[in-house]
C-alpha cells in the first residue's frame, strides 16, 4: 500500500513541476517579446537571462541528485563536467566570432593571436560546426566521467574517498585551465561571443529562445531521471545506495550500474554547462573551483536529496537568494547566510525542503487514515485491518 | 667605542690615504665641499659625495657614511649644512664635527637609492676591514669580494698580514683574489693563483665573479677560468639535488603541519572537517593578536611572541573545536557526507566572521629575529624559518604520537575509534572523548597556524589554500595512521620539489594530483591502510 | 458564531491593510519617480566579498567619497548624484549579471568598476549591447580600445616600459627575470617587455620568464633559481607582475635567502600602499614599484585629497593608492563631460570625453585621448620602512597611454581612435577598421 501511495504522490508533484516549468518556458519568453517594454506584464530581458541561468543550475542539481540521492555517489567535482560542457559550447561560440575579433584574424581567437599561436591547436578543430560542438558537449564530460568512474568504481573507491578524489580531479582541471599554455584562454576564459547558429547571442529573441530551450532541457532531464529511478535499474541503484556489499553479493555488477549512472549524470551536467555559457556570456576556469561543486551539492541538500523536484527547487531557491542578497545592504553578510544555511539544513532538515514536506504529508495521511480507522472502529462499522 | 678601536681605525684610514693612487690631501676645503653635496638631494651628487668622503681620510668619514646607511644623516637644503645624528641621539655638524643642539626644522634625511646603497656598502667595506669584531671583518671582506675594488688591495694586504683568525683570513684571501682577478696589471701568476682560490670557494658568487670576467684574458688564465667554471658548475649541480631534497623536506613539513590535525579529526575520528583550514587560520590570527599586544605593551618580548602564541593558539582553536563538536558534529556521526556539508558551511561562516572582525586585507605578522635570515650549509642556503618549522613539525608529531600511546586520554581515544560500543561498555565516556579528540585535532591545526603565519599571508583565505592539500596528504598516507600522514606529507613534498624544476610549479602540482588519483585506484585506502573489520565500518 | 465574527474582522482588517499597502506602494513609486528626476545615478561595480574584496572594497569607498564631495559642491547640472552599489562577489559571470541589472533596472548613467581583466572582459559585451559607459581604474595589459570603456589605469607603456628603462639606465641591469602570476596581464606585459628588451640588445639567454599559479606560497625553488640566474656576473633585476596574495611569501623568501635590493632589485607593478599595509616592510627596503601615483608625492592636490579621504573614512592612517587616483581622474572627467554636453546621454558623453582634461593628484593635468586611455606621469618608487614609497625617478612629462602595444606583432599597426576614425582597432597599414587581419 505505502509504495503505491508514494509513487502516486511523487507522480503528482512531478506533474505539477513539469507543468510549471513548461508554462514558465512558454510564458516568460512570450511576455518578454510581445509585451511593450516597461509594461507591468513584461519580463525584462535581464530577468530572462537570470531565469535561464537558474534553469541550467537546476539541470546540474538534477544530475547530482541522480547519483547522490539515488546511488549514494557524492561527487564533489560535478562542476568539472558542467564547465567542460560549457567550454565545448564556448569553443563553438569563439569560432563563430570569425574575423570580428579585435585582431581581425579569421581563424584564431583573440587570445591566441596575442599569445602568438602560429595556427589553431588540433583540439580546436571541428568546433566551428555546431553539431560537432553539440556532440562534444556530451562526449567530453561523458568520457571523462567514464574513465574516472571506470578506474574508481572498479577498484571500489567509495564514500568519502571518492568525494575527495573527485575534488582532486576538478582542482587539477582548475589549475590546468588556468594555464595560458593550455590553449583555452587561461584566466580570462572564453568571452565576447557574437553569434549562435547565426543568431546574435545578445538579441532579446535569442535570449528568449535560449531560456525556452533551457526549460525544455530541464524537462527532458527530469523525465530521463524519472525514467531511470522508477525503472528496475533505479531499484538496483537505491539498493546500492543503501547496502552496496549486499547488492554485490546478490549478484549485481555494482560497478557497471554505478558507471552507467555516473556517466549519464556527467553528460547532463555537460548539457547544463553548454546552455549556461551563451546565456551568461563567459566561461572561465573559476567554474572548476571545488567550492562551486560543493555549493551545487548544497542546492540538492536544501531542496531534498533523493527527490528530483527538490533538487531543481533547491537550485532555484538558493540561487535566487544569492541574487537577492548580493544587491542590497546585506551584501557583506551573504556568506554568513549561505554558511548558516548549510549547517541548518544538514542539522534540522536532513531530508531537505521537499523531503520534509513529503514526510510531513505522509505522516498526516497516516494519522488521518488511522483516525478514520479508529473512528470507523468506534462506530463499529469497519473491520480492523491486519497490521502491515 | 674603545680607544683601541679608534687608534686602529685611524691607522686604516691612513693606510687608505697613502695607498690610494689619488691621495686626496686632507684639507678642509674639498671635504667640506663634498659633504655639502649631500644637501643637494640629487642622487649623482650624493654618489660623488660618498666617493669623496670615503677616500678623504677625514676621521668623520666613517660616522658620516654609516649614518647615511642607517638614515641618520640629514641635510638642510637651504643652508647646505649636513648633520649626523649619532646612534646615541647626539647631533654633530658633518663638515666640522662640532656638536649641534638640534636639527633645523627643514632638515630632511639624505635619500638613497639602490645604486647609492651599494656605493655605501662598498665604502663601509673599505672602512671596516680592520674592525675588532671578526664578524664585521668577514662582512667587510665579503663586500670587497663583491665590489673587487682595486683601491682596497693595499688595505687587504696589510690586514691579511696581521690577521690571526682563520675564517677571516680565508675571507681576506678570497677578497684579495677577486681584486687581483679584475686588476688589469696583475701578473699572470697572480691571476692563476686567484682563479685557484676562487675555484676552491666554489659557490654561486664565485661563479658570478668568474663568468663576469671579460674575454681579454691571457690564454692560460682563460683556460684556468673555463675549467674552474666547469668544476664549480658540476659541484653546484650536485648541490642542487641536495637543495631540492631540502626544499622537499621543508614543503613536506608544511604539508604535514597542515594535515596532522586533520589526521586526528578525519583520520582517527572519521569526521570530514572542511573547516579544518579555518582552524589553521584562527591559529594565525591568534599569533597576530599576540604580536599586537606585545607590540603595544611589551615590545621587549617580541622575540618570544611565537612561544607565547603556540599554547594560546592551541587553546583558542581547541576550544572552538570542542564547541563545534558539541554544537554540530555530534549530531552527525555516522553521516560523513552530511558532516562534510555542515563543516563547509561552518568554514564560510568562520571566514566571513574573521573578515568582519579583522578586515579583508592581510594582517602583518612579524618574524622574530631567530626566525629571520639563513645560513649556508655547503652550497645550499638554509633559511632559519624553514628549519624551525621542520623541527617544530617533528616535535609536534612526536608529542602527539607519545600522547596517543602513553596517556590515559590517548588510550581512550584509540579505544573509542576502534570499537565505540565496546569502549562504552568498558566505562569510557565516549562523548567526552569525542569532544576532546576533536578539540585536540583543532588545537593542533591552530598550532600549525602559528607556524604558517611565518611564511604565508595572514588573511581570511589562509585556510582555504591548505585544505585540499591536507586532505590529499591524509588520504594518500592512509586514513587512521599518523605514520602514513608523515610519510605521505614528505613524499608529496619531495616529489613536488623534484618535479617543479622540470615541469614548472603549476604542471608539477597537476601531475601530483593526477598521481594521487591514480594511486588511490591502486590502493583505495592509502599507503598505510588499516586492516581488518574496522575497514568496512 | 464567535469564530465567524473574528473571521470577519480579520478579513476586513486584511482588506484595509491591503489598501493601505497599495497606497503606500503607489506613494513610494511616485516618490521614487520624483526622486529619479532629480538625481543622476552612478553605478559602482566592485566586489565586496570573495577573493577580490581585498582590493576592490577601497575603490567602492573612493567613488562614494567622490560622489559625496561632488554633491557638497551642488552635484552635476544642478542635480544630486546617487550611488547604486552592487556586490559581484568576485564571481565573473555575476559581474555581467550585475552590470545588466545596473544599466537596465537601475538606469545608471555611468558605471565605475571592475579590477581584474576577466571581470572587465565579462562585462564588456553588456556595456556594448546596452550602450552605457564604464570607467576602468586599474593598470592592465592593453590590447583593447572599446567605445563604451574609458581606461584610467596605466597601459603597459605607462608602467612597465619606463620601469625597465630606469633599471637599464640607472642600475645598469643586464639580466632580467620576468616573474608573474599566470594570467593575461603578466603574460601580455612580459611579452611586451621581452620584445622591448630584445630591441635594446638583450639576448635571449639573459631573460628568464617564470609563471606561477594564483596564491602561490612555496617560493623556495623559484627564489633559488633567481639567485642562480643572478650569479652570472651581470647585474640582474626581477620584474614582478606577481599578483596580490602571492607577494608576501615571495618577498619573505627573498629576504630570508638573503637577496637584498642592492643585489637583485625587484620592481613590481601590482604592489602598492594598500598591499604593503599588511606586510612587515623591513626586508623589502629598496625594492621598487612603478606607478602613476604614490601617496608620498608632495603636491597641494594630493595633500588635500589625502586629508579629505582620511576625514571621510574616519581613519587617520587610511592609505591611498594608484587605482584610487585613477577613479579620481575618471570621475572628474565624467563630470566635466556631462556638464559640457548638458546631458547624461551615453552617446553624447562618449563623444565629449576625448579631449577633456582633469588635474591628477601629482601636480599635472591628464587628458582623455581618442583611444579612451589617458596621459599619465610615471614614477618609480623605492619601498621605505614605513610602508610608503620614496620616488627615485619620474618621467619628464606625461606619457600617453597606448591601447595597442608597438612591441607586439599582432598589434603594432593598430590604433584606437574614437574621434576621427570611430574605430577601436584601426589598421594604419591597410587603412581599414577591423584589426591586423583586415
Amino acid at each position: 500500500m505505502t509504495p503505491h501511495v508514494l509513487t502516486r504522490s511523487l507522480d503528482r508533484s512531478a506533474t505539477i513541476f513539469l507543468v510549471v516549468v513548461a508554462a514558465l518556458g512558454v510564458l516568460i519568453p512570450l511576455s518578454n517579446l510581445l509585451m511593450p517594454a516597461g509594461s507591468a506584464l513584461q519580463v525584462p530581458t535581464y530577468l530572462v537571462a537570470l531565469f535561464g541561468k537558474y534553469a541550467c543550475y537546476a539541470i546540474l542539481a538534477l544530475s547530482i541528485d541522480l547519483i547522490w540521492g539515488y546511488c549514494g555517489i557524492l561527487s564533489l567535482g560535478h562542476g568539472a563536467f558542467f564547465a567542460l560542457g560549457g567550454y565545448a559550447m564556448g569553443m563553438y561560440l569563439m569560432r563563430q566570432i570569425g574575423s570580428r575579433g579585435v585582431y581581425g584574424n579569421p581563424i584564431l581567437p583573440d587570445f591566441m593571436v596575442f599569445l602568438n599561436y602560429p595556427s589553431l591547436p588540433w583540439y580546436w578543430y571541428g568546433f566551428d560546426m555546431f553539431w560537432f560542438a553539440a556532440v562534444m558537449v556530451l562526449v567530453v564530460p561523458g568520457l571523462l566521467a567514464f574513465c574516472f568512474g571506470w578506474l574508481a568504481f572498479r577498484s571500489r573507491v567509495t564514500g568519502v574517498y571518492l568525494s575527495i578524489i573527485t575534488q582532486a580531479m576538478t582542482y587539477a582541471l582548475l589549475l590546468a585551465f588556468f594555464r595560458n599554455d593550455f590553449g583555452f584562454g587561461g584566466n580570462n576564459g572564453l568571452t565576447d561571443f557574437k553569434d549562435i547558429l547565426g543568431f546574435n547571442v545578445q538579441a532579446d529573441g535569442t535570449r528568449a529562445a535560449l531560456f525556452a530551450l533551457s526549460c525544455l532541457a530541464l524537462i527532458l532531464t527530469f523525465l530521463i531521471c524519472r525514467a531511470v529511478v522508477t525503472s528496475k535499474l533505479g531499484k538496483v541503484l537505491i539498493a546500492i545506495r543503501d547496502a552496496e556489499s549486499r547488492t554485490r553479493f546478490l549478484g549485481y555488477r555494482v560497478e557497471s550500474y554505478k558507471l552507467f549512472v555516473f556517466t549519464l549524470s556527467a553528460c547532463m551536467a555537460g548539457v547544463a554547462g553548454a546552455l549556461y555559457v551563451p546565456q551568461v556570456g563567459i566561461i572561465n576556469p573559476s567554474e572548476f573551483a571545488p567550492g562551486n561543486s560543493i555549493e551545487a551539492v548544497i542546492w540538492v541538500a536544501v531542496g531534498g536529496r533523493g527527490t528530483l523536484v527538490g533538487a531543481a527547487l533547491g537550485a532555484v531557491v538558493v540561487n535566487y537568494a544569492k541574487t537577492f542578497f548580493t544587491s542590497g545592504p546585506l551584501a557583506p553578510y551573504w556568506l554568513f547566510m549561505l554558511g548558516a544555511l548549510f549547517i541548518l539544513v544538514t542539522l534540522l532538515l536532513p531530508k531537505g525542503i521537499v523531503g520534509t514536506f513529503n514526510a510531513w504529508r505522509e505522516s498526516r495521511k497516516a494519522t488521518e487514515a488511522a483516525n478514520a480507522e479508529s473512528a470507523a472502529l468506534e462506530d463499529g462499522v469497519g473491520e480492523p485491518k491486519p497490521a502491515e | 667605542m674603545s680607544a683601541n678601536f679608534l687608534d686602529r681605525f685611524r691607522a686604516v684610514l691612513l693606510a687608505i690615504l697613502f695607498a690610494a693612487c689619488f691621495a686626496v690631501p686632507a684639507l678642509a676645503g674639498p671635504f667640506e665641499d663634498a659633504v655639502a653635496k649631500f644637501a643637494n638631494d640629487d642622487f649623482s651628487d650624493t654618489d660623488e659625495a660618498i666617493g669623496a668622503v670615503a677616500t678623504s681620510g677625514n676621521p668623520l668619514a666613517f660616522p658620516i657614511i654609516s649614518a647615511l646607511q642607517d638614515g641618520r644623516l640629514s641635510a638642510d637644503p637651504d643652508t647646505k649644512k649636513v648633520f649626523v645624528t649619532g646612534a646615541d641621539g647626539k647631533i654633530i655638524d658633518a663638515a666640522t664635527g662640532a656638536a649641534v643642539d638640534k636639527l633645523p626644522d627643514n632638515a630632511a634625511a639624505v635619500r638613497l637609492n639602490n645604486r647609492l646603497r651599494r656605493a655605501v656598502e662598498a665604502a663601509l667595506g673599505g672602512l671596516t676591514l680592520l674592525s675588532p669584531d671578526p664578524a664585521k671583518r668577514i662582512a667587510a671582506a665579503q663586500s670587497v669580494f663583491k665590489s673587487h675594488d682595486e683601491n682596497a688591495l693595499p688595505v687587504i694586504d696589510g690586514a691579511l698580514a696581521k690577521e690571526t683568525n682563520k675564517a677571516v683570513k680565508a675571507a681576506f684571501t678570497e677578497a684579495r683574489a677577486a681584486i687581483l682577478l679584475y686588476k688589469s696589471d696583475a701578473t699572470e701568476l697572480e691571476k692563476l693563483e686567484a682563479v685557484a682560490v676562487i675555484k676552491a670557494r666554489g659557490d654561486q658568487e664565485a661563479m658570478a665573479l668568474l663568468t663576469g670576467l671579460g674575454s681579454d684574458l691571457p690564454p692560460n688564465v682563460a683556460r684556468a677560468v673555463t675549467t674552474a667554471i666547469a668544476s664549480i658548475q658540476s659541484n653546484l649541480q650536485m648541490w642542487s639535488m641536495v637543495q631540492n631534497a631540502w626544499y622537499g623536506l621543508s614543503l613536506g613539513s608544511v604539508l604535514l603541519l597542515a594535515a596532522i590535525g586533520l589526521a586526528i579529526t578525519f583520520g582517527v575520528m572519521g569526521v570530514i572537517n572542511m573547516a579544518h583550514g579555518e582552524m589553521v587560520m584562527i591559529g594565525a590570527y591568534t599569533t597576530f593578536v599576540v604580536q599586537e599586544v606585545i607590540r603595544t605593551r611589551y615590545p621587549g618580548l617580541f622575540d618570544y611572541s611565537l612561544l607565547i602564541a603556540v599554547p594560546l593558539a592551541f587553546l583558542v582553536a581547541g576550544a572552538i573545536g570542542v564547541l563545534i563538536e558539541r554544537g554540530i558534529i555530534r549530531f552527525l556521526y555516522g553521516r560523513p557526507l552530511e558532516t562534510l556539508l555542515a563543516t563547509w558551511g561552518l568554514s564560510l561562516v568562520l571566514q566571513q566572521a574573521v573578515r568582519t572582525m579583522f578586515g579583508p586585507t592581510n594582517r602583518e605578522v612579524g618574524n622574530p629575529s631567530w626566525m629571520s635570515g639563513a645560513f649556508e650549509l655547503g652550497q645550499i642556503t638554509i633559511t632559519y624559518n624553514r628549519l624551525w618549522i621542520l623541527c617544530f613539525t617533528l616535535a609536534v608529531f612526536v608529542i602527539l604520537l607519545a600522547m596517543l600511546r602513553y596517556t590515559a586520554l590517548g588510550l581512550e581515544m584509540r579505544a573509542v575509534t576502534q570499537n565505540r560500543r565496546m569502549a562504552a561498555s568498558m566505562g569510557i565516556a565516549t562523548s567526552r572523548v569525542d569532544a576532546l579528540t576533536f578539540g585536540l585535532g583543532s588545537g593542533i591545526a591552530g598550532i600549525a597556524g602559528v607556524a604558517l603565519s611565518q611564511i604565508d599571508n595572514v588573511s581570511p583565505n589562509l585556510g582555504q589554500s591548505y585544505i585540499i592539500d591536507s586532505f590529499m596528504v591524509v588520504v594518500f598516507g592512509g586514513v587512521g595512521n599518523l605514520w602514513g600522514t608523515l610519510v605521505g606529507a614528505f613524499t608529496l613534498g619531495i616529489a613536488n620539489k623534484f618535479l617543479e624544476p622540470v615541469a614548472g610549479a603549476v604542471l608539477g602540482k597537476i601531475a601530483i594530483l593526477v598521481l594521487i588519483i591514480l594511486f588511490i585506484q591502486k590502493r583505495p585506502r592509502g599507503l598505510f591502510a588499516l586492516k581488518g573489520r574496522a575497514v568496512e565500518a | 458564531m464567535l469564530t465567524k465574527l473574528t473571521h470577519d474582522i480579520a478579513t476586513l482588517s486584511r482588506r484595509r491593510w491591503l489598501a493601505a499597502t497599495a497606497g503606500l506602494v503607489l506613494g513610494l513609486a511616485a516618490f521614487s519617480n520624483a526622486k529619479a528626476q532629480e538625481t543622476i545615478k552612478v553605478g559602482v561595480l566592485h566586489s565586496l566579498s570573495g577573493t577580490m574584496a581585498i582590493s576592490e572594497t577601497t575603490l567602492k569607498d573612493t567613488i562614494l567619497f567622490l560622489i559625496d564631495e561632488q554633491n557638497k559642491k551642488g552635484g552635476v547640472m544642478g542635480k544630486k548624484l546617487e550611488a547604486v552599489v552592487v556586490d559581484p562577489a568576485s564571481n565573473w559571470p555575476l559581474f555581467a549579471e550585475k552590470a545588466r541589472e545596473l544599466i537596465t533596472k537601475d538606469k545608471v548613467s555611468v558605471v565605475f568598476g571592475c579590477w581584474t581583466s576577466v571581470s572587465r572582459k565579462s562585462v564588456l559585451p553588456v556595456f556594448k549591447e546596452l550602450n552605457s559607459i564604464l570607467f576602468y581604474p586599474v593598470q592592465y595589459e592593453g590590447e583593447e580600445s572599446e567605445r563604451n570603456v574609458f581606461y584610467t589605469g596605466a597601459a603597459p607603456n605607462q608602467q612597465a616600459i619606463p620601469a625597465v628603462d630606469y633599471l637599464m639606465k640607472d642600475e645598469k641591469v643586464k639580466r632580467w627575470v620576468l616573474a608573474g602570476t599566470d594570467y593575461v596581464y603578466p603574460r601580455t606585459t612580459n611579452k611586451i617587455l621581452e620584445a622591448y628588451l630584445k630591441s635594446k640588445g638583450v639576448k635571449q639567454e639573459d631573460i628568464m620568464i617564470n609563471y606561477t599559479p594564483f596564491g602561490h606560497s612555496d617560493w623556495q625553488t623559484i627564489v633559488a633559481d633567481i639567485k642562480k640566474f643572478g650569479s652570472a656576473g651581470k647585474k640582474t633585476a626581477v620584474v614582478s607582475t606577481i599578483n596580490g596574495d602571492a607577494n608576501v611569501p615571495f618577498y619573505k623568501e627573498l629576504g630570508n635567502q638573503g637577496i637584498k635590493a642592492t643585489d637583485i632589485p625587484v620592481v613590481a607593478f601590482s604592489v602598492g600602499e594598500e598591499e604593503l599595509a599588511g606586510i612587515d616592510t623591513k626586508p623589502l627596503l629598496g625594492h621598487l614599484a612603478a606607478w602613476n601615483y604614490f601617496q608620498s608625492i608632495k603636491s597641494p592636490e594630493n595633500e588635500k585629497f589625502i586629508k579629505a579621504w582620511q576625514a571621510y573614512t574616519k581613519n587617520p592612517k587610511r592609505v591611498t593608492n594608484d587605482p584610487m587616483e585613477a577613479h579620481v581622474i575618471g570621475f572628474d572627467m565624467w563630470v566635466k563631460a556631462v556638464e559640457k554636453v548638458k546631458s547624461t546621454d551615453p552617446d553624447k558623453v562618449i563623444d565629449a570625453l576625448p579631449g577633456i582634461e582633469a588635474k591628477n593628484l601629482t601636480g599635472g593635468t591628464s587628458k582623455m585621448l581618442p583611444n579612451h586611455h589617458i596621459t599619465k606621469p610615471v614614477f618609480i618608487g623605492e619601498i621605505k620602512a614605513n610602508g610608503q614609497f620614496d620616488v627615485v625617478w619620474k618621467t619628464p612629462g606625461l606619457v600617453a597611454g597606448d591601447a595597442w602595444s608597438k612591441e607586439l606583432d599582432g598589434s603594432k599597426d593598430l590604433i584606437g581612435d574614437w574621434v576621427g576614425k570611430k574605430c577601436g582597432n584601426y589598421n594604419t597599414k591597410t587603412n581599414k577598421c577591423g584589426g591586423q587581419g583586415s
